[in-house]
């Protein structure tokens, strides 16, 4: 690869030394700080580990019990943290099992770094045992991909993955070193990443768009913001909160851009989106201008883009221009990083509140609570409701606790319910929806934030398919509680059987195994709950533990969530029942 | 709604590495968009590969595509442009059999008159080689064609643009940073 003159790069060791490739890539993680990855050995990716157990004292691989577990593992911990997570596998197998959580982590914009191993050069394109086109396969989602097969290659390959992985919007990046690149020896050295000039990872924020969208802004008599994971991956809070409270403007969220405000900030209405909240989803279609921010307007968010926000004038903060007039029409794109842009628009917004404005968002929230919240956080009813559990844990934590879940009904609940007051608690598969995310995504949160509570909370379904890394939560003894909301059925799915498909419900019931007893075959402290009077107390025991916790709690079979927009339809068309 | 369908070069620039193809082809494969044709070829700037795609969609499809390829970290900029914006041309060679030149003498006039060049002449055929328009090409194609044609291969589309794309400039501000 020629890039010798297409990067900017900065001297951090200078010296050189004879070393081989696979211990250079230790050295490379390194120097970049990682201190723990995560993967799975095998074959072609020997070489690195046999180094791996040289330095590890300075660096800590933890075995996931399967590869997509380590994908998984070290999204949680970037998520968590905001550093890169790096995951590492074999080729093949070990690689293309890597793919579903790469996936996940190019549409969350999550930064990872993927080291696979790879047959040796010489074999490449023979059909080699456990040859895969690995580069070919992880393209399409992938930031960038690399193949390397000289040793050589290997520093400055590095130094750009990382550089590119948490550069601009974030992404994963996978590179693929072959055997004889491991064994091979050269003169190691290592300068980090600074520039490179295909790529333009921040583009400039123009004055002129700031300036109209404050004009905007301060002409406004109904402004609502919908934030999403950009103020979270641009460290923007502050200027998000500050922003807000001098303009009084209500503002919503996107299920990724939870946690970036608290919970109980008064200006916070809610989530938008297909499970959002009645208020911000009714009112996208009333406000005159809508100010999205570090989010890309997801079909899950916009209903019936037709029908979505056609009144207001749209402003859109973005760091990626290829967002900007993909799914809504914007009347102003300030391009560049939130946290700048927002700092910079601050001064010129006039101070304001909205008070009748903001009435509005209060009054359908009364609305939504009497025929919604009311029954799912209080319910008078005999089966545990979902919602309940998650308000026992909000009482539990104080609102301090991450929140990782997984993908169906109880996702909904979570990110619905759960009181954030921290920023970057909610770790969940947005885009891809990925089931089996929660369980090793709260194993790399744990470990990149062990002063936190992490608590995963997962449906039966997703539960089973990385049920296997409680094995890694046993083994690396991982304090994450772990909440299993059993319903005994594919719980999203049904609903929209139940709805759509005049509950014909093709494969979602489930028969489950007892999961008390599998994690308590793990050596997992583990307890079930059948009846309300035994949640509280469950819930606080699993608290207090200071080891492994897990938790089933037996909910209602065939309870819906609500509010909802219908696939299709407008926001303003969300059903509470 | 119906926005006119309509043929949009696409121009490329971008790093010259293994792979690059894959990702920008990738783009229009998830979009359903068909490729008419693909070039790529060194460009004016040393190191620096350029990509001519020709493709038939909406001018909303062009500017989303364009912003989805300099997305990627190794390209370096693109931009779409309509037939009227770009000087164009395609080619192509036509391999014949020798024999005809002499029976069919018409067949020296359609050479003559379609400003086409013999390449090479053997016994067993003659090759012709012809650059412009897709029609001219055509035309020349189905006059050949009624006499019969052995081998027949067109190129891809390669156009260079009538405004300024400016990359060595861009290139040239990275570098002073």
């Amino acid at each position: 690869m020629n890039t010798e003159t297409q990067n900017k790069t900065k001297e951090v060791t200078q010296k050189t030394m004879r070393i081989t490739g696979c211990e250079a890539i230790i050295r490379c993680l390194i120097e970049e700080g990682v201190d723990i990855l995560y993967g799975y050995p095998g074959g072609a990716i020997m070489p690195v580990y046999d180094e791996l157990y040289k330095f590890r004292d300075q660096i800590h691989h933890v075995l996931t019990r399967h590869e997509q577990g380590a994908t998984h593992a070290a999204q949680g911990y970037a998520r968590i943290s905001g550093r890169v997570g790096v995951a590492m596998a074999t080729s093949g197998p070990g690689a293309t099992n890597l793919i579903t959580g790469i996936a996940d982590a190019q549409i969350d914009s999550t930064p990872l770094v993927c080291i696979t191993g790879q047959v040796s050069s010489h074999l490449l394109g023979s059909d080699a045992f456990q040859e895969t086109d690995i580069v070919g396969i992880s393209t399409p989602v992938t930031k960038w991909n690399h193949q390397v097969t000289t040793a050589s290659e290997i520093p400055e390959v590095i130094a750009k993955a990382f550089y590119i992985a948490k550069s601009g919007r974030p992404g994963p990046v996978l590179i693929d070193i072959t055997k004889d690149a491991q064994f091979e020896e050269f003169d190691f050295s290592y300068k980090k990443c600074t520039g490179i000039r295909s790529y333009n990872p921040v583009p400039k924020t123009s004055k002129e768009s700031i300036e109209a969208a404050a004009v905007l802004i301060n002409q406004a008599k109904k402004p609502m913001v919908v934030w999403g994971q950009g103020i979270i991956l641009g460290k923007a809070e502050a200027e998000l909160k500050a922003v807000i409270e001098k303009a009084g403007i209500p503002s919503a969220w996107t299920i990724l851009g939870a946690s970036a405000l608290p919970t109980s900030h008064p200006l916070n209405i809610g989530m938008v989106g297909m499970h959002g909240n009645y208020a911000p989803n009714r009112l996208t279609n009333e406000c005159d201008v809508l100010i999205a921010i570090g989010m890309r307007f997801d079909d899950r968010v916009t209903g019936n883009l037709a029908t979505y926000a056609k009144q207001a004038k749209i402003i859109h903060f973005e760091i990626d221009p290829a967002e900007v007039d993909k799914n809504v029409k914007t009347d102003v794109a300030v391009l560049g990083d939130a946290k700048s842009s927002l700092a910079a628009i601050l001064p010129l917004l006039n101070a304001k509140t909205h008070p009748e404005w903001l009435k509005e968002f209060k009054d359908l929230y009364d609305i939504e609570f009497e025929k919604v919240i009311k029954n799912d956080l209080h319910p008078t009813k005999e089966g545990l409701t979902m919602g309940e559990v998650l308000n026992e844990i909000n009482t539990q934590t104080k609102g301090n606790a991450a929140i990782v879940s997984d993908v169906g009904q109880h996702q909904m609940i979570a990110c619905r319910y759960a009181d954030f007051n921290v920023t970057k608690s909610n770790i969940t598969s947005g885009g891809l929806g990925t089931m089996g995310f929660a369980l090793p995504a709260a194993i790399g949160a744990k470990m990149a934030a062990p002063d936190r509570e992490v608590v995963a909370i997962i449906g039966d379904g997703g539960y089973q398919m990385t049920i296997q890394e409680l094995g890694t939560i046993f083994q690396q003894k991982i304090p994450v509680k772990i909440v299993v909301l059993n319903n005994e059925f594919l719980g999203m799915v049904r609903q929209w059987q139940q709805l759509f498909f005049d509950k014909r419900y093709a494969s979602t019931e489930m028969t489950n195994p007892d999961f008390v007893t599998i994690a308590k075959g793990y050596y997992i402290e583990a307890k079930r709950v059948k009846k309300r009077e035994d949640l509280a107390e469950a819930v606080k025991e699993m608290i207090a533990s200071k080891e492994a916790y897990f938790l089933e709690v037996c909910v209602e079979k065939e309870d819906n969530v609500f509010p909802m927009i219908p696939s299709g339809a407008s926001v303003s068309d969300i059903r509470l029942s | 709604m119906n926005e006119e369908i309509k043929t949009f070069t696409i121009s490329v620039y971008t790093e010259n590495n293994i792979g690059l193809l894959n990702r920008i082809s990738a783009i229009f494969q998830r979009r359903h968009i068909n490729i008419e044709s693909l070039t790529t070829s060194q460009s004016e700037i040393e190191g620096v590969n350029r990509f001519v795609i020709v493709v038939n969609i909406t001018e909303t499809q062009a500017r989303k595509v364009v912003k989805q390829i300099e997305k990627q970290v190794e390209a370096i900029r693109a931009y779409y442009h309509t037939d009227d914006q770009t000087i164009y041309t395609e080619s192509c060679m036509f391999k014949i059999k020798s024999a005809l030149l002499f029976e069919e003498p018409q067949i020296q006039n359609i050479i003559k008159d379609s400003n086409s060049q013999i390449v090479t002449v053997n016994k067993e055929f003659f090759v012709l080689e012809k650059s412009g328009r897709r029609h001219e090409i055509e035309s020349l194609r189905r006059d050949l064609n009624v006499f019969g044609i052995m081998q027949f291969v067109r190129s891809g589309r390669i156009a260079v643009t009538k405004d300024e794309m400016k990359i060595t400039e861009m290139l040239l501000a990275f570098n002073n940073q």
